[in-house]
């Protein structure tokens, strides 16, 4: 019987060739590659693109987010991000409980509008309890009262070249070298014609809190959270995000972080 | 498939036969890499919401945690890295919680070494994970129609009954460092990487695709198996717990057999096995 009956010596002679490779591939040895800009970190964010159009094909254009029971709302909607703008003008709507809103929207429209809340209010209106899932990992479960984007935007007439529409808020976050900026997002047309997709003015039966984006947030429930503008100003139709801050189509894109947030 | 029987100084008979395709090589070595980005890049964004939960949503006014990783400053005014799995605290200082040098000590959940990229980073962390999910899915998906194709998976990956009839004895033998090498896998083998290959690996895409918003939308049937998607997510982690001990095993029994007609075997298919073996000893 020919039997391999272990050799200590062998095996700690391999055993340690294989363990001293390890810190050769070191975490810090690939920040380097890894910088906003760099090229391989460009090519992998590609894969983005192909998650875009793979989930686009494989969810279709009308799948609902899941939506839940009364029951299942357990905690108040955890505030993220900003949660107390400073912003003079937002100030001064707040202090006057927002009695002077107006939701501007402009861009690529036949009918320019601009909307105070109980014009926002008299329109049709849609309340569903959904899942919010931040991109950090946590979620949350909250009702949601709101306009439908769609019948907003089909009171301002979208003209057929438009294939965006981007969200301007009041809250500017201060996010290191880029210094201060307003925070923006926009999505494509699918997802703002989706019937989840709704400009936010309850949460939880109740008025939407200044913490969670009084008094007009976005809800986009096929996405992540940071999609979700909060404290909007205006909307903009638009045929191309290049105009838009640094061109990424959100402040978080601005920053690294996918403009695509369906995974 | 037998080739060239050659003599061992040891006086031996052995013979090199092909053990692994081209197709079980290129896989096998794909996952490697990739596996390797997904664990570091996972744990990269894992630190963004140091705690996993049980059910559909993350306990902020209720408790339904089962894991979390915190500093935490103590009366005495250090930081401590506390550890809370399944209600128990754990001091885990210097590795969790609170890791890096003594004098510039970083308030993270894994530490510094462990993440892609080094500091945190959790939007390259996302873009770096996503890549090779891509990847590793694609993998598996080749993998599972070569194999269908080549044979692999129905003859070295699938159990049969006799396979599973010998494994407290082929257990006997992996406990008393008793490697018989045959053409082919012995039953612990075959069981090891059937769970590995066709349970663990699309549990991982699974539970990862179950944490998409899209995809909730678009297959609800998937929080429904797992139990929703905090659950998903603690299952995911789980997984890659369950993977990094499969890893362990799996080195530990390569340079226990052989590290270097293991590895050859990997690289260039060719495995020398025991000839007496090949001649249809009882255990096969």
């Amino acid at each position: 019987m020919s039997r391999m009956i272990i050799n200590r010596r062998r095996f700690l002679t391999g055993a340690g060739v294989v363990v001293s490779t390890i810190p050769l591939v070191g975490c810090d040895a690939l920040d380097g590659m890894l910088s906003d800009g760099a090229t391989v970190r460009e090519a992998m964010a590609k894969a983005n693109d192909l998650t875009y159009r793979v989930q686009r094909f494989l969810i279709g254009a009308h799948s609902l987010a899941e939506e839940f029971s009364e029951s299942e709302i357990r905690q108040g909607q955890r505030p993220n991000g900003s949660t107390d703008p400073t912003d003079a003008t937002y100030v001064a709507l707040r202090n006057a409980a927002f009695a002077d809103y107006r939701l501007e929207i402009a861009g690529l429209v036949d009918r320019p509008l601009s909307l105070s809340l109980d014009q926002l209010r008299n329109m049709p209106s849609r309340t569903q309890i959904t899942r919010h899932d931040c991109v950090e990992g946590w979620s949350c479960i909250a009702k949601w009262t709101g306009v439908p984007l769609a019948a907003v935007l089909d009171e301002a007439r979208v003209r057929p070249e438009a294939r965006y529409v981007v969200f301007r808020c009041f809250d500017t976050m201060n996010l290191g070298l880029s210094g201060e900026s307003a925070y923006y997002e926009s999505i494509d047309m699918l997802d703002a014609r989706h019937p989840q997709t709704i400009l936010a003015y309850g949460l939880n039966g109740g008025p939407l809190p200044v913490a969670n984006g009084a008094p007009l947030r976005l809800r986009v429930e096929r996405q992540l959270g940071y999609k979700m503008a909060k404290y909007l100003r205006s909307i903009e139709l638009a045929s191309d995000l290049a105009a838009y801050g640094q061109g990424n189509g959100g402040l978080w894109e601005d920053l690294g972080y996918d403009w695509y947030a369906g995974i | 498939m037998a080739t060239a029987i050659d003599k061992q100084h040891d006086g031996a008979d052995r013979r090199t036969i092909r053990r692994h395709g081209l197709a079980t090589r290129i896989t096998h070595w794909t996952w490697a890499i990739a596996l390797y980005f997904l664990l570091l890049s996972g744990l990269q964004i894992f630190n963004a919401h140091p705690s996993l939960y049980i059910g559909e949503q993350s306990g902020f006014a209720f408790d339904n945690s089962v894991l979390s990783i915190r500093a935490v400053r103590g009366a005495d005014g250090e930081v401590q890295g506390v550890t809370t799995a399944f209600g128990r605290r754990m001091d885990t200082t210097g590795f969790l919680g609170v890791s890096g040098p003594e004098d510039s000590r970083a308030y993270r959940a894994f530490p510094a070494w462990l993440t892609v990229p080094s500091y945190q980073d959790l939007a390259t962390g996302r873009v770096v994970h996503f890549f090779f999910a891509w990847l590793f899915a694609a993998t598996f998906l080749s993998w599972l129609v070569a194999s269908l194709i080549n044979g692999h998976l129905l003859r070295d990956i699938l159990p049969t009954f006799s396979d599973i009839r010998g494994l407290p004895r082929s257990f006997a033998e992996h406990l008393r460092f008793r490697f018989r090498h045959r053409r082919s896998y012995n039953g612990l083998q075959k069981i090891s990487y059937a769970v590995v290959l066709l349970i663990f690996f699309p549990l991982m895409i699974l539970t990862g695709l179950t944490m998409s918003p899209a995809m909730n939308a678009g297959a609800p049937w998937l929080t429904e198996i797992f139990g929703g998607r905090q659950t998903a997510r603690t299952i995911h982690f789980l997984l890659m717990l369950l993977l990094i001990g499969f890893f362990a095993i799996h080195i530990f029994m390569v340079l226990a057999a052989g590290p270097i007609n293991e590895m050859r075997s990997m690289v260039t298919g060719r495995f020398r096995i025991d000839l007496e073996a090949t001649e249809g000893g009882p255990e096969r």
